[in-house]
């Protein structure tokens, strides 16, 4: 990697599908320890992207490098120094708090050891420790997205992707979810995420936005308001990917 | 008479109470919005509301139907868009609607100039797999088989989750014509900026409704004094800062800058000396709709 202080590096990042161009041509670097917005319309390409970028599908062409990883040649080391989570799936139902933690952390390779004293801070520090063998499926879905974004990042990864990790959450879990991605991006750890909320655009010290396969802006929040005369995020979204 | 009437509605399952004690109204051609996160209850509300559920308690009338004991009457006259996709994903775009109007009797034909400003949009695609359209296209899809046998009430459960913020106002664009044509809809969401885009909306957390208000008037269930302190940069740091005063009641993050309410005109006077001391801009705001749910999830 150029420059050290950049955790992903993506250069003309070309992603086709037959004759569909689903990224055309990305370029963009993300630094360590920033919170960095990904944002764009349904179909914009942004999971193409992502699934890139973890290292669950292959470039067409351009050059990717992940937490100092190539993403031709080392996608299971990318794989190993990334966490992820997504609204859609995340943990699993019919195992409890607990079982979740032991699972995702065995498949990080923690030891038994590590993962012990890790779970017993972890429930500590969420509260759940009473709770610790209750079923994912009896927990409610705020105190499951905080847990899912625990677990994403119970291996100290050095980037973590969060795919639209606070859809239909109350307002206040919400807050309580954007402290603990400032809390993790203060310990070091990347944080790439995707939302619809427009409000949460401004949580992030980066923000891209893509159109149709390309990236049609990216600055921090305040720049990008300026830029497109607008007082809030959502204004900035809809006159990029409406095209106005 | 109004179109829907709701009366202390009660569902549980099992030891969980989904709706509890639940009453409004619904005036003919309103746009009424329940507003709530994810087990608030809004679909089981919605569930009783269209027949498919039994409620443990209460009534419901729809255009002065019993929801229980007219089901069948319930059902000509309701078009209902359920949270989850639930058409023929193995049907084409035509093939889906044709079917829904055929069920009802109806045919695309009879009604097509309800839905026209809808169809067209997905009309290019009319030949492809419902499965294979994406998320805002399935979410039209959808809205169109809801209303193609004209229904008088229309109930949809979270149209917009999932939809980005583009069609999210392109689907309430629409919500407001369908209005025009004098059909009553009921609508869930759990964003709240869309609570402007409603006639009344209801504020749902755990089974029971914080308030009903117009979208205008929701913020007057706020009472304290409410400030907002743009720092410029580092609003996490000042957020932590805040918490750890003893003045402060509740410090949230509002973007870049941290929303805060103090416990008494003492801790007022705390605070503005802070403020000063340590060069943070503030003002005083009108609460918004987030800063509203949050307090009243407290105090309820």
């Amino acid at each position: 990697m150029e420059n050290p202080e950049n955790i992903i590096v993506v250069k003309n990042l070309v992603k086709r599908y037959g004759d569909f161009t689903a990224n055309d041509n990305l370029c963009f670097e993300v630094r360590k320890g920033e919170i960095f917005g990904f944002l764009g319309a349904n179909g914009a390409g942004k999971t193409t992207a992502i699934r890139i970028l973890c290292g669950l599908s292959y470039p067409t062409s351009g050059k990717i490098n992940v937490a100092g990883f190539d993403a031709y040649t080392q996608r299971e080391l990318i794989k190993r120094n990334i966490g992820y989570m997504s609204q859609k799936f995340s943990l699993y139902d019919d195992l409890t708090i607990a079982e979740n933690i032991r699972f995702y952390a065995g498949i990080y390779g923690l030891s038994q050891k590590v993962i012990k004293s890790r779970t017993n801070q972890l429930l500590h520090r969420l509260g759940m420790e009473e709770i610790r063998n209750r079923l994912i499926r009896d927990v409610p879905l705020g105190w499951k997205q905080k847990l899912a974004f625990s677990v994403a990042i119970f291996h100290n990864p050095a980037v973590v992707f969060l795919d639209e990790p606070t859809g239909g959450v109350d307002p206040v879990t919400r807050r309580q979810f954007w402290e603990m991605i400032n809390e993790a991006a203060e310990e070091g750890i990347t944080v790439f995420v995707t939302t619809h909320y427009m409000d949460e655009a401004e949580y992030c010290d980066r923000v891209s936005i893509m159109v149709d396969g390309k990236i049609a802006a990216l600055d921090t929040p305040q720049n990008l308001k300026k830029s497109y005369k607008t007082s809030d995020m959502n204004g900035v979204f809809l006159t990029l990917a409406r095209g106005e | 008479m109004p179109e829907i009437a709701v009366n202390n509605l009660f569902k549980s399952y099992g030891p969980i109470n989904a709706l509890r004690d639940i009453s409004f109204q619904v005036d003919k051609a309103e746009i009424f919005g329940i507003i709530g996160p994810d087990g608030a209850g809004k679909t089981s509300l919605f569930r009783i509301l269209v027949s498919l559920l039994l409620p443990d308690k209460g009534s419901v009338q729809l255009a002065g139907f019993d929801v229980v004991k007219d089901y069948a009457e319930i059902r000509k006259i309701v078009g209902y868009m359920p949270g989850r996709f639930s058409l023929y994903q193995d049907l084409s775009v035509e093939e889906n609607l044709s079917f829904f109007a055929t069920v009802f009797g109806s045919s695309i034909e009879a009604n097509y100039d309800l839905i026209k400003d809808i169809y067209v949009q997905i009309e290019p695609f009319k030949k492809r797999l419902a499965g294979r359209l994406s998320g805002g296209m399935k979410q039209k899809l959808a809205l169109c088989c809801a209303l193609i046998h004209r229904p008088q009430v229309l109930v949809l459960d979270e149209p917009t989750t999932g939809v980005d913020a583009v069609s999210r106002v392109e689907f309430w664009d629409l919500l407001h014509k369908i209005k025009k044509e004098g059909i009553t809809i009921i609508v869930s969401t759990p964003y709240m900026d869309e609570a402007a885009r409603c006639d009344r909306v209801a504020l749902m957390q755990n089974g029971e409704f914080l308030g009903i208000s117009l979208p205008g008037d929701i913020h007057k269930a706020f009472t304290k004094t409410l400030y907002e302190l743009t720092p410029g940069q580092g609003a996490y740091k000042l957020l932590k800062a805040l918490r750890a005063e003893a003045w402060c009641k509740n410090a949230w993050l509002f973007g870049q800058s941290v929303h805060l309410t103090v416990n008494d005109s003492a801790s007022e006077t705390q605070f503005l000396s802070y403020a000063q001391r340590e060069k943070i801009e503030f003002r005083k705001i009108t609460a918004g709709i987030e800063d509203t749910f949050m307090e009243l999830m407290k105090t309820s």
